[in-house]
């Protein structure tokens, strides 16, 4: 068909929907329009804000000790929670598709709760089980464990919200993958261990980094959840994001903006990451009645 | 090494997908293990393998009780329906995967040499360094089958084998598998739904019928003695007609079979239909043609007896008799069985 012969749909072919150039143009452009507004104009800002009093600034608001001490402790949290998911991650594939038991399609379910649910409900659960009213609260005392507005409180937060991340990519490429592979390495006389690392790893390795990357974009992100247990102490419990709304509440627009270039950037990265993965053939399965991620408050 | 099981039960759930077996497979022969799906044929085989475990009954590799001797353990080869060969794995790492996890410990060189002499056993020569992915169907199920020699196994076990290739290859492959089975003489079960699959390859047919055998027994056994109406109608096309039995006569439709050692009732009357003879007058069951259909080497004739029944046939290509034509079938060597 020359669409540019075609000034309106000819009428002994069935009409399609978007086939008028009026109506593809205008959708074309409410589209573009909107991508600039609301994703290309804020990520600008950032960038130019972030420099606006010039290099030197920026240099000294990523150099200030509390800043420094957010991006340290954003780091170490996605250090621990993130190789705790994708164990758990891996875990919980390898049962819900390997196994049979009773149980099975509820455990599924339950694994993408933190996908459907606020990550600000996570958080205010956690007061309850943890703080010093809660459920353990008189306990985590007296043995002088202290979870809440301290770094296990913030791992806590961040497992709770990223645990699907990579179960969720791993288990419809196992289910498709059945258990013939391990059945079959078995037969030749492997062990569980060697049949894992030389037959399983390195069949799901793409689509475990895949989800490793996501999970590892969330936590560094994480605002909602983090932001009720960790109390927020500057130098000593702020997290990046929560380091930024700090920052912008100090009316410091320009350091707010800095710090937020730092956590713009990793998604870039994870950008890359995720294209990169993607070509390798990881991620497009089809997902199991997965919602859509939730976009963070 | 011989196989044999004792009275093995396997349960899912609430399914009982066999019902207390007992088989014997001799040193160095070839069976067949034949059913339609869900007669349990792959679960016994699972179970010989170790890949299940029987819920009761005893599986002995030769004196040795291997019940619940683990599948890493137990030294059988086992060769599953879509392969199931590593595809990170080019072909020569696929056939050494087993050498180089086994307890015992080979040097490199010699595990190189071994799958160099599988490849050429299984006619692959030269394609150790592509992947299973660049190989053909028929060439993945004979990698797959090096594999599974490659660690010596006591007994060889395969899981529809071809079920996943088309006719030619099909056809190909189970005459190469028989040659490589007198080659190196090792005990083989297969499992199949395919009875001519079954006929071709295997030195004895195990038939089995939701969870139990109904009948075992050479090739030839099996096809001129059927024991049932099922290995019947499971053995190729049949056709069947009610009868009445009386005094070791069966009655089908006014003609009279012999049914010898047959208890008086209802029975079933069954035949092939490549022994039916079309008559346009004399002895038989009268009938009248309602179709015809031409085959490369034959005429297959669809007609309804007076009685109301439907029969199918071969007539030879010559046949002309066509639609509606009126005649008698005489049937030979039909078989009279009780009525469910």
């Amino acid at each position: 068909m020359n669409s540019k012969e075609m000034t309106r749909p000819r009428r002994k072919q069935p009409p399609r929907v978007g086939d008028h150039p009026a109506f593809r143009r205008s959708l074309l452009a409410v589209v573009i329009l909107i991508t600039l507004l609301m994703v290309v104009a804020p990520l600008l800002v950032i960038g130019v804000q972030a420099f606006s009093l010039g290099i030197g600034y920026f240099g000294e608001t990523i150099a200030n000790s509390d800043t420094r001490h957010a991006i340290l402790l954003t780091a170490l949290t996605a250090l621990i929670a993130v190789p705790i998911n994708t164990v758990f991650g891996i875990a919980a594939a390898w049962a819900i598709t390997k196994f049979d038991f009773p149980g099975r399609r509820f455990l599924l379910v339950v694994i993408e709760i933190p996908f459907s649910i606020s990550p600000i409900v996570a958080g205010v659960s956690y007061l309850f089980v943890y703080g010093l009213q809660g459920l353990f609260g008189d306990m985590l005392q007296s043995a002088d464990v202290k979870i809440l507005f301290a770094l296990p409180g913030i791992v806590l937060a961040s497992l709770f919200v990223t645990a699907p991340f990579v179960a969720r990519e791993l288990i419809p490429l196992m289910q498709a993958q059945g258990r013939d592979l391990e059945e079959a390495a078995t037969s030749l006389g492997a062990s569980g261990w060697r049949t894992f690392f030389s037959v399983t790893l390195p069949n799901i390795k793409w689509a475990m980094l895949y989800g490793i990357v996501l999970c590892n974009a969330r936590v560094m992100g994480e605002f909602g959840a983090v932001s009720v247990v960790s109390g927020n102490i500057r130098g000593q419990t702020n997290t990046l994001p929560l380091h930024i709304e700090l920052l912008y509440h100090d009316y410091n627009t320009v350091g707010a903006f800095a710090a937020a270039s730092i956590l713009a950037l990793l998604a870039v990265v994870t950008l890359i990451a995720k294209v990169a993965l993607e070509r390798r053939g990881a991620g497009r399965r089809p997902t199991l009645a997965a919602p859509a991620p939730q976009t963070e408050i | 090494m011989k196989i044999s099981l004792h009275n093995v039960v396997k349960t899912f759930d609430t399914f009982r997908a066999v019902h207390g077996i007992s088989l014997e497979v001799e040193s160095g022969e070839l069976v067949a293990l034949l059913g339609p799906s869900g007669s349990g044929k792959t679960t016994i085989l699972r179970m010989v393998a170790g890949l299940e475990f029987a819920d009761g009954g005893n599986i002995y590799f030769g004196a040795e009780d291997a019940t619940d001797i683990a599948v890493r353990d137990r030294g059988v080869g086992f060769v599953f329906q879509h392969y199931a060969l590593f595809p990170h794995m080019t072909i020569g790492e696929n056939i050494a995967f087993g050498m180089k996890v086994s307890k015992v410990k080979r040097e490199k060189s010699a595990i190189a040499t071994r799958v160099t002499e599988l490849l050429r056993l299984v006619q692959l020569d030269g394609l150790q360094d592509r992947f299973p992915a660049q190989i053909s169907g028929g060439q993945r199920q004979r990698v797959a089958l090096a594999r599974a020699l490659a660690v010596d196994p006591k007994v060889l076990l395969l899981d529809e084998p071809f079920g996943a290739l088309d006719a030619n290859v099909r056809r190909d492959l189970r005459r190469w598998l028989r040659q490589i089975h007198d080659e190196l003489g090792i005990t083989t079960l297969f499992v199949t739904h395919d009875q001519e699959e079954a006929l071709d390859l295997a030195d004895r047919v195990v038939i089995l019928d939701k969870g139990r055998i109904v009948q075992n027994g050479t090739p030839e056994d099996v096809c001129r003695n059927p024991a049932n109406a099922f290995v019947m109608n499971f053995l190729g096309d049949a056709n069947r007609l009610p009868a009445t039995i009386q005094a070791g006569t069966a009655h089908v439709e006014g003609v009279p079979f012999q049914a010898p050692d047959m208890v008086d009732g209802k029975g079933e009357l069954f035949f092939r239909p490549t022994d039916i003879d079309w008559r346009e007058q004399g002895e038989g069951i009268p009938a009248t043609i309602l179709r015809v259909i031409d085959r490369p080497d034959n005429r297959r004739v669809l007609a309804r007896t007076d009685g109301g029944h439907a029969v199918e046939f071969d007539a030879p290509p010559e046949f002309s008799h066509g639609i509606g034509a009126a005649g008698h079938l005489a049937i030979q060597r039909a078989r009279v069985f009780a009525a469910p």
